[in-house]
């Protein structure tokens, strides 16, 4: 059998050649030169309607332009542009309708740089609620209400299955889950509904091979993925193992590095034995590069305080580190406050002989206390790991805002905007 | 697949039966519409012209649904206020039939059923009525009053003298769908789903200039 042939017709207003696109499916149609709707369902080509805009609109996706979207060619072959007003609120939309003569139509729709690839569903979506708010259910998934309008259409070109005309008017609601949304568009009581994923206009322009770039875009589009979404989890995931990393470093250096004893005795100080108290140890040796020392006192205090003057001395040089550390410990039958132990670290020591000069002191009348000084080189530094903590959480803090404020962004123009943040009532 | 051949009574050529338990075809030479008798084939009536549609399916396009492979055999050609749509019959490997229906390339598969509750009037019938069919809920989306516009090959009834029909269509959530034919009291009901062109598989279509 042979081809289908695409036809042409002549305008019965103007004259001029009106070619088809759609075959047979074509119910109306635009003619080109003077914009006169058409009829084109009959041999006998009627006007519908003799149209008359003020400007010619070229549509950015030329008629007849043929684009891959997933596996299937289509061509544009109609557009038109739907526009709402209602109160302060006025916009409007360009629609491109697509056709393969297999496949059937698709649309795309563009608004402010934002575009959908648009099928019109056979199944009938459910009206659902989900947390308080109205939804639609519809093969497996939720989507949110979004928008309800009034869209009449302002102007047309090309070709349409049905009998177009500007001034069409639909009552619109759409529902969303991005990247897809769906929409219903109700006539006369019949009510059609579609699904839309979301394109970019880049992804358009690739698909039509089209010349120059794409319109630019403005705000953030009802179903518009966030660019933050899904980086959401992933990156609390990150954070999640980065920490369980740290923490295994810490056991690591816990286990491997503690520290190597340079020194460490035991001494008893009691009030009032001498009137100096203080004392120095023999030498002891710290080798290594330039690094920490820490200084670890341990105590049989009891109900009191003792305070403690160090310093370290280099038996070489006289370079000498000057610290002090209070040791208190109260406890009653209500609980006990501070501890019988203190440490205390001395960054970038460089290594030589060195002894430590104590200098104990505490309350006049004191009972004895027992103590213990401990010194150990190139401990890990936990303070490090802490730090390490917690710039480990500003990527996934960071893209939590970035979500929340993208989303609050997206809802600021639905219909069902939240006035406030705290939602209110559940039924 | 063919079945018992035969000579048109009106023209003399021949007329051949892809399917064998066709009731009624017409004569691809003379638009005859030819009813089978238990002896010869009777003419009835004839075919105007039919109207120019640009479904790529045609009779002797073949298709599986399901691993069940079809032919299609006869049409049933409908319009109505905003278009037209074709009832494409369809031949199924184990001899039973159904309806492969393309509206402006919408598909729908359907089978004839027996209705599991008692279905409404044509007067009561109205949109957003439900039935609750086999644990799904069958809503009503269209009226539709059409024009029988013509035949081509093999249907399973007589089907040539209608004029003013009105169709019920139901849909459900998940894809099924329905429609109650009220040409014929009671009326009939076809139950089926829809389809994507893909899932059809369709070979021997037709060609549409500019498109390969």
């Amino acid at each position: 059998m042979a081809a289908v042939q695409a036809k042409s017709i002549s305008c019965p207003n103007c004259g001029g050649p009106v070619q088809l696109r759609g075959f047979a499916h074509t119910l109306s149609v635009v003619c080109p030169q003077c914009l006169t709707v058409l009829d084109a369902s009959t041999p006998q080509v009627q006007i519908l309607q003799t149209f008359q805009a003020k400007q010619r609109v070229n549509p950015t996706i030329p008629l007849g332009s043929r684009g891959k979207i997933g596996d299937t060619q289509y061509e544009v072959i109609g557009f038109q542009v739907r526009g709402v007003s209602q109160g302060d609120e006025a916009y409007s939309w360009n629609e491109y309708l697509l056709f393969n003569p297999y496949k059937g139509f698709r649309y795309l729709t563009e608004y402010n740089g934002h575009w959908n690839f648009v099928h019109v569903e056979s199944a009938l979506p459910e009206k659902s609620r989900s947390g308080g708010k109205v939804s639609m259910h519809y093969e497996g998934m939720t989507y949110l209400a979004f928008d309800a309008m009034t869209a009449d259409t302002v102007y047309v070109l090309g070709e349409f299955p049905w009998r177009v005309r500007v001034g069409d008017s639909a009552s619109c609601e759409d529902f969303i889950a991005p990247p897809f949304m769906l929409s219903s568009e109700s006539t006369s009581g019949e009510t059609t509904w579609s699904r839309a994923e979301y394109m970019t206009g880049s992804q358009v322009w690739q698909a039509f091979r089209l010349p120059g770039s794409p319109p630019p875009v403005y705000g953030i589009f009802a179903n518009q993925p966030s660019p933050y979404g899904g980086n959401v989890g992933s990156s609390w995931r990150t954070w999640l193992w980065l920490n369980v990393a740290l923490a295994g470093l810490i056991f690591l250096f816990m286990f491997l590095s503690p520290g190597r004893v340079a020194f460490s005795d035991h001494y008893a100080y009691s009030q009032g034995v001498k009137s100096d108290s203080a004392f120095v140890t023999p030498t002891f040796a710290l080798d290594g590069r330039n690094s920490n020392v820490e200084l670890s006192i341990h105590t049989d205090l009891d109900n009191n305080w003792a305070y403690f003057n160090f310093a370290l001395i280099n038996d070489q040089t006289g370079q000498t580190f000057d610290f002090a550390r209070e040791v208190s410990y109260y406890h009653d039958s209500d609980g006990s406050d501070g501890s019988r132990n203190n440490n205390v670290i001395i960054p970038s020591v460089p290594s030589g002989q060195y002894y430590l000069r104590v200098e104990p002191e505490m309350e006049p009348g004191s009972p004895y206390v027992r103590y213990e000084l401990e010194l150990r080189r190139n401990v890990p530094n936990y303070g490090f790991f802490g730090v390490a903590a917690l710039l480990l959480l500003i990527p996934p803090v960071l893209s939590t805002f970035r979500k929340h404020s993208f989303e609050a962004a997206r809802w600021r123009e639905s219909d069902y905007a939240p006035t406030s943040s705290s939602d209110g009532g559940d039924d | 697949m063919s079945g018992p051949a035969a000579n048109c009574p009106s023209c003399g050529a021949p007329v051949k039966f892809l399917w064998s338990s066709a009731v009624q075809t017409t004569c691809e030479f003379c638009h005859s519409i030819l009813v089978r008798t238990d002896v010869d084939l009777r003419k009835v009536g004839e075919v105007a012209d039919l109207p120019p549609d640009a479904s790529p399916i045609q009779i002797g396009t073949e298709g599986a649904y399901q691993n069940k492979s079809f032919v299609v055999v006869g049409r049933i050609i409908y319009v109505y206020e905003q278009g037209g749509w074709n009832e494409w019959h369809i031949v199924y490997n184990d001899g039973s039939s159904g309806w492969l229906a393309d509206a402006q390339l919408e598909y729908d598969l359907s089978w004839a059923a027996a209705s599991p509750t008692p279905l409404s009037n044509a007067d009561e019938i109205r949109q957003g009525q439900t039935f609750e069919w086999n644990g799904k809920s069958y809503k009503v989306t269209s009226r539709t009053h059409a024009h029988y516009k013509g035949v081509q090959g093999e249907l399973p009834f007589q089907y040539w003298d209608k004029s003013e029909l009105l169709f019920a269509d139901l849909r459900t959530g998940s894809g099924e769908f329905g429609t109650i034919d009220y040409s014929e009291n009671p009326p009939m009901l076809f139950l089926g789903r829809s389809v994507e062109f893909d899932d059809l598989h369709l070979k021997n279509l037709r060609e549409f200039e500019g498109w390969t």
